[in-house]
């Protein structure tokens, strides 16, 4: 059975997928939007892990692009901030800890302290110039129209605007490692371990490896836009979504929960609609799909329908996730060796050097897992106590490196590594052990079956320049449009990638509406 | 009363003997100062042991521009590079990967290791001659500085931007991301089996502190492929008597056009006046003087040693301080009393002749560059091992045999301490005994072995840190950014201060192009006709 | 681990009769095998294409056996023109195209038997077939060693084939193939080739190769039958007009400059674009290039003069350089003299004043001639025999 026709559907209901709904149906598009799951936000999902604890799958919202929030209204529809400008504090285990807050830092001597102030105006000017180019889609470089030609001359007076000494700086560190970047600038180890930690969250790639400058610009996008610390969202992120999908909702968009989405339809090269797991379809001239690169390609377009190099390009998009998920439910609230009490709630980054992020890093690149992972903490409970019993805490942990493919394969290491995880923790606050009520470990071929994420990987893919700004995803797909006429990328695998930003999603709607109305 | 030159050079090696050749073409009174009491810098040829001639430091030829061997009429002042074929990987199972001058012999070895990778070979190589023949077009060039509005930084720019607007969108965007690409996911585009990818991974490595999946590694590989033996691009060739060989057609045609040099002149300071420079005090207290002074040193060791503090700006210093000059290879140099034999090889194999390596797959590279970032010698290395005696037989006297071992990684500093004899000793040892597992012969024929480590490099030719490049091929020290933003087009921060070594475009290997971009430079400020010739146009 | 073959030169499977026959040991290599480029004298060898029966060695050409459950669907998404229209005991020539629609290779696709393939292609492809096969259940293989090949080609070569013993061959059509027991084994025959004429291709296992080259032989003594080389072949196929890749198009897969691959139409081939079956890749490209118009036509030249045009210009009146020469020859049988040319769009009309720019040395003596040419519409060389079925004698 094939249902009325729309005039666009979103395949998943992503936050880029509500937010892509949202800007369509803004510009008068009947919009149909699909989802496998039976709530909206993709990452940005909260559920119960255990009997009263509730833990979000992206925990902390750093690069929520403020145009989109504003024009989706995301405040009226429900986001609310339990915390906001959260600091940063890096712990080396030891009793030693760095805070940052607010472009400064502090708990280090006051060469670093001027140098971090140096390096924080740099990455506010250079994320200014990366925010505003995120915010579009990206210029043709040969095969260039006026369109393409005039944004690139917008690109050129931006980078010449930073002015001789700062453009320079750009020029040269911009495909460097954070490692040569820190290790230039600071003394301490555990700023530089904050700063390479950073770059690193989220990517396979220690801080010696090139290209890791870009990982740390990009999750400072907002710096450049004022933007402080992250935030806690009030719910949990779970919230986030809702809050994206109302957003839609109210522009007019529509959302269908548990409905998979199989296949997209083609009719002599050109998208006609999309078929359901359970046989339905609906037509539709125009998929945006929010799916990852792979999953939209090799799985809903299928290979025989594209060209083989275009398969071939696909097939080698980097997207193997090395991030784990851990959650916790704790009997009380765990003390942080070195952690101020009034900073229990910052976001706290577990490793003590950009030397123990790379040692944990190098089993990564063997298929295996770090004995000594690194990680990112959050406390929510201490911002938001509904998310567990009264007294009662929730830990929730971005930990590396974890890869998808793992030797011996996940079944058989799931439980050690989750030891292997409690026990770093441990080391940082001891006797946390003795708290866990309940754990729950998600490695990336979780999160890839919980979240339909090809891969495991957060960001759908490995945002390294390889696969960023004009090559995002992969050549031919690479301006949000694909090889298939009438279907858009919409997801974290289209530019700028990943990390709650909205920006995919609106700059895909915009780029097919602007696409649309020239034909 | 002292003699007033126009020009001193600081180092004798390729890129100083280049640069002065290039002055003094030009009519120029050019003095060239060597530390050492031979000249050639990492390009030397040297009896070490009685009867057997060592390459000890650079030991093939390749990048040598044809431009400039031409122009200075290398060829008429001794030297002769004769091409050398082929490689193999061993493999720890007993088998090899052998690589042939022999299209067709090349693709059937690849395919009785994988059918698909031998088909694979073609699209690889189409790749990366695609990228050669795009960064062949900038070696002979001054890169335009992206900063500046001037008409010539213009012009500079939209040369650049035209090169790569040829390739077209798809072709352009490959580009990019083939310069940001580890040799590693490069090679994982096109080839199944790990000793293939292993043996093409070489090239991506050596000379650099990265690792095979370190991005940007990709790129270290077009440095190892942009050469060409007569026309025939990415073929290597040995200098006949050595690599001091190109050392010596250099300074012998440099001598010819009037030059000047004097040997065990180690230069100390370079002097300063009235924020000028103007000449240089020698370590026995010895000064001379000229109207421009041209280093071939790094830039670390001309910034922050030959210099008072006060007479560079501040900024330069740091730059220098932060100047990513990262020792990361050894080398042996070995005297045999014969031809070892390696028992994996058929018999009559031509691969005797060839590149030898024992890294068989991506994952040993890989952990051989952890060693190095943990602070010592990769314990499994990566060796680039040459018997050049059996292409050049002035190498070795006659059945007797010189091997050369580039060894990938060894690290500048142990994290134990500086480096002991007892720790170079156990270095070399380390290296023979991977040579002696596929070679049983091997040790019995050693007839003296000379064990190098960043530090030998450090201490004789004065690479800072032991880096053979003059500095790091990353993106932050490459093209204009070369050694550092602002600087790369050749002129110091001082009126009358060049450089003209490795360290800046484009790039270290015996290509001996900075030296005559730097002279071009050079020439230009002097208001000279320009003696330097263009680089061959790119069909 | 498998030995590695250290031989230079491969030898075909009829290594033994060639090399007897090969009296003037003029040797090229074909994909790393030895080939005579003449056995004893290339005008006669090309004669017996033409009079009588000439027999080529074409074991070195690269041949990929597809099969599985999708092999059907695979090639159709991996070649131009419709595959359900070649059906089993068929054979079509194809070519096939990258993304950008520009041609990869030609070659001949033979449907031996329901969903079971054999795509003989110039040049090794095995790589692109892998990727093309990406979602596709197949099985390549590559044959290349594994099937020894001999064409005979002429106007006496069914009448041998038959002496040989493959009793009704006069009654295969033009692209049809047929299985015959031979020397205990099986031996596939046919009928297509490379001369434009009447010819068939023989296909069998290498044991039984040398058993093939005496048989043909004695059997065709009596239709005048002799072995040809590459010199002699290339002459027939240039009269022919047919192309040849690395000749007439540089592969794309082997492009180094942008700009300088040909798509199907820009190489004559329309006929092979089927837009109707469905995806293929290339598709998409072609598409554009058939509503934007193409950059280059591909023409036959009837040149002025007896001067073969090889890597001639070609000028306008104007004296312009509008193109260039990819093959050219004399052409003994139709006595034109023949150029195969890729021209810069609008030229190659027929009724375009074209030039070939000719450079040619007598005694040392370079002459430079301004050759008036002539599009050549349909084909130069196209006997009745070459479409007659059943197949005439002679």
């Amino acid at each position: 059975m094939t249902e009325a026709a729309y005039d666009a559907i979103v395949i998943g209901a992503g936050h880029n997928g509500l937010t892509c709904a949202g800007y369509l149906a803004r510009s008068g598009c009947k919009v149909l939007v699909l989802e496998a799951n039976d709530h909206p936000g993709g990452l940005a999902a909260t559920w119960e892990f255990a009997e009263g604890f509730r833990v979000s799958a992206a925990h902390l919202l750093h690069i929520l692009n403020p145009q989109v929030a504003k024009d989706l209204a995301l405040e009226l529809h429900g986001l609310k901030c339990a915390a906001a400008d959260l600091r940063t504090v890096a712990l080396d285990g030891a009793g030693g800890q760095v805070a940052i807050y607010g472009g400064k830092v502090e708990g280090v001597d006051a060469a670093d302290a001027v140098a971090y102030a140096e390096f924080h105006r740099q990455t506010q000017r250079f994320t200014k110039v990366l925010a505003g180019f995120c915010a579009r889609t990206p210029p043709r470089l040969a095969e260039r129209g006026w369109g393409d030609n005039l944004a690139l001359a917008r690109l050129g007076w931006d980078l010449r605007s930073l002015g001789k000494a700062d453009m320079r700086e750009l020029l040269r560190i911009a495909a460097i490692n954070i490692y040569d970047v820190a290790n230039d600038r600071f003394e301490n180890p555990l700023l530089k371990a904050a700063i390479g930690l950073d770059a690193v969250l989220g990517s396979h790639m220690g801080p010696r490896s090139p290209n890791s400058v870009y990982g740390y610009l990009h999750r400072h996008l907002n710096d450049g836009l004022g933007g402080g610390g992250p935030r806690v969202v009030q719910g949990g992120m779970g919230a986030l979504g809702e809050a994206f999908a109302t957003a839609a909702e109210a522009a007019g968009a529509e959302i269908r929960y548990g409905c998979r989405v199989v296949r997209i339809d083609l009719q002599d090269g050109r998208v006609a609609g999309v078929t359901l797991a359970d046989g339905n379809g609906f037509t539709a001239n125009l998929v945006l799909s929010n799916a990852n690169l792979k999953t939209t390609f090799l799985d809903l377009v299928g290979p025989a329908n594209l060209d083989a190099g275009f398969v071939r390009r696909v097939h080698n998009f980097r997207a193997q996730g090395v991030t784990a998920k851990l959650h916790l439910a704790l009997d009380g609230l765990p003390e942080f060796r070195g952690l101020a009490s009034t900073d229990a709630g910052a976001r706290l980054l577990l490793t003590p050097s950009m030397d123990d992020i790379e040692l944990a890093f190098n089993h990564a690149k063997y298929g295996e897992c770090s004995p000594s992972p690194i990680m990112e903490v959050s406390i929510p409970t201490l911002h938001d106590p509904a998310l567990a019993p009264v007294g009662k805490h929730v830990l929730s942990a971005v930990v590396q490196y974890a890869p998808h493919r793992l030797r011996g394969g996940w079944e058989a290491s799931r439980a050690a590594f989750l030891q292997t995880c409690v026990d770093r923790l441990e080391t940082f606050a001891p006797g946390i052990g003795g708290m866990v009520l309940a754990s729950e470990l998600l490695a990336p071929p979780d999160l890839e079956k919980q979240f339909n994420l090809r891969g495991g990987h957060w960001h759908h893919g490995e945002i390294a320049l390889d696969q960023a700004l004009f090559m995002r995803p992969v050549p031919g797909a690479h301006r949000y449009a694909t090889p298939v006429s009438g279907l858009y990328l919409c997801g974290a695998s289209a530019h700028p990638g990943g990390g709650l930003s909205g920006l995919a999603g609106r700059n895909a709607a915009l780029q097919a509406i602007r696409e649309q109305e020239a034909k | 009363m002292m003699k007033q030159y126009d020009a001193i050079v600081i180092g004798a090696g390729h890129n100083g003997l280049c640069n002065a050749a290039y002055l003094a073409k030009a009519g120029l009174d050019v003095l060239v100062l060597e530390r050492n009491p031979h000249i050639g810098g990492a390009s030397v040829s040297r009896e070490l042991y009685p009867g057997w001639t060592y390459s000890n430091c650079s030991y093939v030829c390749s990048l040598l521009r044809p431009e400039i061997s031409r122009d200075l009429e290398l060829p008429k002042h001794g030297l002769q590079v004769v091409p050398y074929h082929g490689g193999v990987t061993f493999t720890q199972d007993g088998d090899y990967f052998g690589n042939y001058p022999d299209e067709e012999r090349q693709l059937r070895e690849m395919a009785r290791h994988s059918p698909r990778d031998a088909s694979a070979h073609q699209r690889f190589e189409v790749d990366v001659m695609k990228q050669t023949r795009l960064i062949r077009q900038f070696l002979l060039k001054t890169p335009p500085d992206p900063t500046s509005f001037k008409p010539r930084e213009l012009k500079g720019l939209l040369e650049l931007a035209a090169a790569f607007t040829e390739l077209g969108e798809e072709g352009l965007l490959d580009t990019l991301r083939f310069w940001t690409l580890s040799i590693g996911d490069f090679l994982d585009e096109y080839f199944e089996t790990d000793v293939i990818k292993a043996h093409m991974s070489g090239s991506g490595i050596i000379g650099t502190a990265l690792g095979v999946y370190s991005p940007g590694t990709a790129y270290v590989l077009l440095h190892h492929y942009m050469g060409e033996v007569d026309g025939s691009v990415g073929a290597w060739g040995f200098a006949r008597g050595g690599m001091g060989a190109v050392a010596n057609a250099l300074a012998s045609s440099f001598l010819a056009h009037g030059g000047e040099i004097l040997c065990a002149a180690d230069v100390r300071r370079i002097i300063v006046e009235k924020g000028r420079a103007v000449g240089v005090a020698l370590a026995n207290g010895d000064e001379h003087r000229a109207g421009i002074v041209v280093s071939n040193l790094d830039p670390k060791r001309t910034f922050l040693q030959c210099f008072d503090a006060g007479d560079l700006p501040a900024e330069v210093r740091t730059r220098a301080k932060n100047f990513k000059i990262r020792g990361s290879s050894g080398k042996l140099n070995i005297a045999l009393d014969g031809l070892p034999t390696f028992p994996a090889l058929p018999k009559h194999s031509p691969l005797v002749l060839a590149d030898m390596h024992f890294s068989d797959s991506l994952a040993r590279l890989e952990r051989a560059y952890d060693d190095w970032k943990a602070g010592t010698w990769s314990q499994d290395p990566y060796l680039d091992m040459l018997i050049p005696s059996t292409v050049d037989p002035t190498m070795a006297p006659p059945g007797k045999h010189m091997m050369t071992v580039f060894v990938q990684y060894c690290p500048p500093t142990l994290a134990s301490g500086p480096w002991t004899p007892e720790a170079r000793a156990a270095f070399g040892q380390t290296v023979i005994d991977q040579i002696a597992q596929y070679s049983p012969d091997f040790k019995s024929l050693i007839l003296d072995c000379e064990v190098r480590t960043p530090k030998e490099l450090e201490d004789e030719v004065g690479l800072t840190e032991g880096n053979i490049f003059q500095g790091e091929l990353t993106f932050d020290q490459l093209l204009f950014n070369r050694p550092f933003p602002g600087y790369a087009q050749y002129r110091g921060p001082l009126p009358g201060l060049y450089l003209c070594g490795s360290g800046t475009h484009p790039g270290g290997g015996v290509m001996a192009a900075p030296g005559a971009n730097a002279a071009r430079e050079i020439l230009r400020d002097l208001r000279r006709p320009n003696t330097v010739p263009p680089g061959y146009p790119n069909d | 681990m498998k030995p590695h073959d250290e031989t230079l030169l491969l030898d075909t499977p009829f290594a033994a009769g060639v090399r007897r026959a090969c009296q003037l040991q003029d040797w090229g290599h074909w994909k790393g095998y030895a080939t005579p480029n003449a056995y004893e004298d290339v005008e006669q060898e090309y004669f017996a294409l033409r009079n009588a029966a000439g027999v080529f060695d074409l074991s070195p050409m690269t041949k990929y056996r597809i099969g599985g459950p999708d092999a059907g669907a695979f090639l159709n998404r991996l070649l131009t023109r419709d595959v359900g229209k070649i059906g089993p005991g068929r054979v079509g020539y194809c070519v096939w195209c990258d993304d950008a629609g520009m041609v990869l290779d030609d070659g001949t696709l033979f449907h031996l038997s329901e969903g079971d393939y054999r795509l003989c292609a110039q040049e090794r492809c095995l790589d692109w077939l892998h990727w093309s096969a990406l979602g596709f259940d197949v099985d390549i293989q590559d044959e290349t060693a594994a099937v020894a090949a001999l064409a005979v080609q002429g106007p006496t070569s069914c009448a041998a084939l038959r002496a040989l013993g493959l009793d009704g061959m006069q009654d295969l059509k033009p692209f049809a193939l047929r299985s015959f027991a031979f020397d205990g084994g099986e031996l596939l025959a046919s009928r297509t080739g490379f001369t434009g004429d009447l010819g068939y291709e023989l296909w069998t296992a290498p044991d039984h190769a040398q058993a093939l080259w005496d048989a043909l032989f004695k059997a065709g003594r009596d239709y005048l039958i002799r072995p040809i080389g590459m010199a002699a072949l290339d002459l027939a196929r240039i009269e022919a007009g047919f192309i040849q890749a690395g000749e007439d198009f540089v592969p794309a897969d082997q492009v180094l400059r942008p700009g300088r691959g040909r798509s199907p139409f820009e190489l004559g081939l329309d006929w092979l674009v089927d837009f109707g079956k469905g995806p293929f890749t290339g598709r998409s490209a072609l598409l554009r290039e058939r509503q934007r118009g193409s950059r280059f036509r591909f023409v036959k030249l009837d040149v002025q003069g007896d001067k073969p045009a090889a890597d001639s210009f070609i000028l306008n009146k104007s004296g312009k350089v509008v193109g260039h020469v990819t093959s050219a020859a004399w052409c003994p049988s139709a006595k034109r003299n023949l150029a195969l040319a890729s021209l810069q769009m609008p030229w190659g009309r027929p009724d375009d004043a074209l030039y070939a720019e000719i450079y040619y040395s007598r005694e040392l003596h370079w002459t430079r001639l301004k050759a008036r040419c002539k599009v050549i519409e349909g084909p130069l060389w196209d006997p009745p025999r070459r479409r007659q079925t059943p197949a005439p004698d002679f």
